[in-house]
């Protein structure tokens, strides 16, 4: 090894801590980075931790991996305490024995959970909320509890409550102070945020004081408070705050605050030159910084500077913006209005439950802060006009007023280059003009290549207007048109189909396109017609606009035959129905072969032997499996509550009845769903496009999924619904889905483009705030009702049979369709063994 | 049988199919690919094997048009093929034999060269 290479150790690998090891290793190859963490698995998200409890794993929520680790050269050792600094020999000494130098040190060992100096507060079923292993404790005890108590109604407790909610508890949060989240919130804005959390079924007591956990008489302890009264429960989780990680700075005489936290300078170094601190751990002027945006700073801040680099740390915006049990909170600045002179606007909707205060300065020119309970669309604008010291409208308070449904954030304003966009990874408005100048226009290239809004993803809406803006600024005009013989995009198309009631390609193109339309835009309109009108899509009328996959109901393969996929709802099969099929598959001498969707897949079947084939396996109950549409394909199952030991629903049931729901629907693009029993996912719900996973309480719905090319997690949509509701949530998902994507487009590219994401989603579906919600559920009960098996209609209809002849003139067959025997089955011959076969006299 | 340089009648004009395509087998060894374009009420016909798929398939593809040429995009990799001049637009060299049309009395006959 390079003997001059500067030696890094990072004590602590957290989030703050990996993002140094990701920033240092972009900025500097010249270094050798060593990793100690005394957590038993690398760095994972914290910030999403709760997701642990719907069912995501250790490794969903990673942030790297060893290999990853790897691959930049960077060492780590897990499991591996660090005991002792010894600052005079710029060495480390770890709980295994072993010692690491160094020639910079970073702490980054993060902060440890208060927990109040209570009498009992160390029983067995006394938790804490911040690691993996807390969680999977906290699951443990939950099994046979039945109550459960948070400490502490901050940000961080209520997340809690709502975890542990979600482990089917009957919830409680104590509150010291005489609101929730007193540091973000006023008194009016924590009373409506507590107010909407108890009609979430969460019971909240304020202004009490424990004094002691005793041995309770119906539940497992009891809490004693200082005015007398007292809560049984069964599971006690402390979420009182945090404390810094100190300990071993404060061992080895490293300057410590007065109340905690490894004071840093502005170049996040502590009082031994050699020696940083980054995150919770580290005090910057006195203050804490308790979440991750200011903690990555300080990270790039020393990554920055361990390179040449001149970047310093100045403190950092607390705003936040999260969603607590579903409900929306938003806190900006001085969200108290203690600044003197401060004066506010509010904004208050008992009806639907939303506080709104701007605190602006006392010349009526600049926000203050901001607090946002019950709707945080108006966060974005607010905190850019907050963070860039921006001039206020004349009218300020137009910024809380509600507004009609179209207006975009930050509309009408116009941001500086300095303006962040993206606080996660530090993107601002200029960097993203950079890139576009340099070339790069499109949404999904430019996340990638920015990582704006790869993050929290918080930011979406505004880096969407942000670009389009640019982009029209440059003159570059944002064309979605279709293709050459329309001037719209497929969801102007879908529009005008429905609003002029056009009924053929033709009369569209007439109307609104040219020429004679092609391989784009035919298809397109053919899916747009299907969807909106559910006609037969063999119909003589739109039998030229189906790609051959539809036109032959069969996938083509690359020799020109087709493959035959029935439904199997659910991958539900009778041994009758299987023997079925492999009686019909022996008759034509047909591939079979399993797909990853529970069904099987019949190939090599020519174009003349589709109708027979298929009306044998109609005979047999078999229906079209649309595995050649733009259509719902299958519902994977798990085996369910029936059979399996652990499952909590009938999660087999549940996919027949959505799979003979939705079949036939025809969509933008292939729609994939999965139920599964359980939260141990068999069925990979997650990565379908609706996916659905049993808990003991109904439902929890996953959107937009996606395996195969670019895979992606679904998102959490909505939970413990009942299967009325979570019905009628997917109707509303899919028919919007169907109104709006892009030609091709899965779902998950969909949500990932749509404006304002998977909230925005949120909003349409279950609050129906675009008041959509009838309309799509009445139109997906239009193509559910007329719904009908393609391949009966087809074998039925003389006319339509016709088109399955390879020529119109002979009875001949297709001489260049051969096939070669393999592990018992045929395969197409390739185009050499095709000529050692000879071809036989027709 | 082999007639060479003359009209061959290959189907009835009934067979042919409305912006779309059909099959016919010529002199027992060739495929041809026709196709009916109902707005200009003109047949195009072509060689039926896709020479990059290589598989016969042509006519089970989308018809078209580019600017002014009428096309048909491969069913297997969606190249474009002028039912005018033969020629793949994507791929110069590559191109397909192009047959001249007419209709006669309702049957659809093909120029064999």
């Amino acid at each position: 090894m390079d003997t001059n290479r500067i030696k890094i150790l990072v004590i602590g690998n957290g989030m703050v801590g990996h993002q140094f090891v990701e920033s240092m290793s972009a900025s500097n190859k010249a270094c050798e980075i060593t990793v100690l963490s005394a957590e038993p698995r690398l760095a994972y998200d914290r910030v999403h931790l709760s997701e642990f409890f719907d069912g995501k794993s250790a490794d969903d929520l990673a942030l790297t991996t060893g290999e990853h680790y790897d691959e930049l050269g960077v060492n780590f050792v897990t499991n591996e305490k660090v005991t002792n600094i010894n600052r005079s020999d710029k060495s480390v000494t770890a709980s295994s024995g072993k010692k690491y130098s160094y020639d910079k040190l970073i702490l980054a060992t993060g902060s440890y959970p208060f927990v109040p100096p209570i009498p009992g507060n160390n029983q067995e079923h006394c938790l804490v909320y911040r690691t993996i292993e807390d969680l999977k404790a906290i699951s443990a005890s939950a099994k046979l509890a039945k109550v459960g108590v948070v400490i502490g109604g901050g940000l961080l407790g209520l997340e809690a409550a709502n975890a542990i909610k979600q482990l089917g508890l009957e919830t409680h949060v104590v509150e010291f102070a005489p609101q929730l989240m007193a540091v973000q919130l006023d008194q009016s804005g924590g009373n409506l945020l507590k107010r909407k959390i108890e009609e979430l079924g969460v019971t909240v007591h304020i202004q009490k004081a424990t004094q002691d956990i005793v041995k309770g008489d119906k539940c497992r302890y009891k809490l004693q408070f200082s005015d007398g009264t007292h809560l049984e429960t069964d599971l006690v989780l402390f979420s009182a705050g945090i404390r810094p990680q100190d300990e071993l700075a404060k061992k080895f005489d490293l300057e410590i605050g007065e109340r905690g936290g490894i004071v840093i300078n502005d170049l996040c170094q502590t009082s031994d030159d050699n020696i940083f601190a980054i995150g919770e751990c580290a005090l910057w002027q006195n203050f804490i910084f308790g979440l991750v945006a200011p903690g990555y700073t300080m990270a790039r801040v020393v990554a920055s500077q361990l390179s040449g680099g001149t970047l310093q740390f100045n403190g950092a915006d607390m705003s936040t913006k999260l969603k607590l049990m579903g409900v929306e909170v938003g806190s900006i600045g001085d969200a108290h209005g203690k600044t003197s002179g401060a004066k506010s606007y509010i904004f208050e909707n008992q009806i639907s439950g939303v506080y709104k205060k701007l605190v602006i300065d006392e010349d009526k020119n600049k926000i203050l802060g901001a607090v946002l309970v019950g709707d945080t669309r108006d966060y974005d604008t607010l905190l850019q006009f907050s963070l860039n010291d921006m001039d206020l409208p004349e009218s300020p308070e137009s910024l809380i007023l509600p507004q009609s449904a179209d207006t975009t954030p930050m509309g009408a304003f116009e941001l500086p280059d300095s303006a962040m966009i993206c606080s996660c990874h530090n993107v601002t408005k200029g960097d993203i003009k950079q890139v576009i100048k340099n070339g790069t226009t499109n949404l999904s290239e430019l996340k990638q290549c920015t990582k704006a809004s790869t993050g929290c993803g918080g930011c979406t809406a505004l880096l969407k207007t942000t670009v389009d803006k640019e982009l029209l600024a440059l003159g570059v005009e944002v064309k979605d048109d279709i293709c050459e013989h329309f001037t719209y995009s497929r969801k102007q198309l879908f529009h005008i189909v429905k609003v002029e009631q056009i009924k053929s390609f033709d009369e569209l193109r007439d109307k609104h396109g040219k020429g004679h339309g092609c391989e784009i835009c035919k298809p397109a309109v053919g899916n747009i017609l299907a969807s909106v009108w559910n006609d037969y899509i063999l119909k003589q009328t739109h039998l030229p606009l189906q790609d051959t996959n539809d036109t032959y109901l069969g996938n083509m393969q690359k020799d020109g035959t087709y493959s035959i996929v029935p439904r199997i709802a659910g991958g539900e099969i009778t041994p009758n129905k299987l023997i079925v099929l492999g009686e019909v598959a022996k008759k034509y001498n047909l591939y079979t072969k399993l797909t990853g969707g529970q069904r099987i897949d019949l190939f090599g079947a020519r174009v003349d032997q589709l109708p027979p084939i298929w009306e044998e396996l109609i005979n047999a109950g078999f229906e079209t499996g649309h595995a050649y549409g733009k259509s719902l394909r299958t519902v994977k199952s798990c085996v369910g509550s029936t059979w399996c030991r652990y499952g909590v629903q009938d999660s087999v049931g549940q996919a027949i009845e959505l799979e003979n729901r939705y079949k036939g629907l025809r969509s933008p693009h292939k729609i994939k769903f999965a139920v599964s029993g359980c939260t141990r996912e068999c069925a990979e719900a997650q990565s379908k496009d609706i996916g659905i996973i049993a808990t003991e309480n109904g439902w929890n719905l996953y959107v937009c999924g996606n395996g195969g090319m670019k895979p992606r997690h679904g998102d959490l949509f909505a939970t413990d619904l009942d299967t009325k509701t979570m019905v009628r949530y997917i109707d509303r998902i899919l028919m919007f889905y169907v109104r709006t994507a892009d030609r091709l487009q899965r779902t998950s590219v969909w949500l990932e483009e749509l404006d304002g994401g998977l909230e925005y989603l949120q909003q349409v579906i279950i609050e129906d705030c675009l008041d959509l919600a009838q309309e799509l559920e009445n139109q997906m009960q239009t193509v559910v009702d007329s719904y009908q098996c393609e391949w009966k209609t087809t074998i039925e209809s003389p006319e339509s049979l016709k088109r399955f002849r390879q020529f119109v003139n002979s009875e001949s067959i297709d001489s260049n369709i051969q096939f070669i025997t393999e592990r018992e089955q045929i395969r197409p011959a390739t185009p050499v063994e095709k000529k050692l076969i000879p071809i036989k006299e027709l | 049988m082999t007639i060479s340089n003359q009209w061959q009648t290959i189907c009835q004009q009934n067979d042919l199919i409305n912006d779309s395509g059909i099959c016919v087998l010529l002199n027992d060894n060739q495929q041809v690919a026709i196709f009916y374009l109902k707005s200009t009420e003109q047949t195009y016909a072509i060689s039926n094997y896709d020479p990059i798929g290589q598989a016969n398939v042509l006519y089970r593809g989308i018809i078209g048009s580019i600017d002014e040429d009428i096309v048909v995009a491969s069913p297997l990799y969606k190249q474009h093929f002028s039912l005018i001049s033969g020629e793949c637009i994507q791929d110069k060299t590559m191109s397909v034999d192009v047959f001249e049309t007419r209709i006669v009395d309702d049957l659809v006959q093909l120029k064999v060269t």
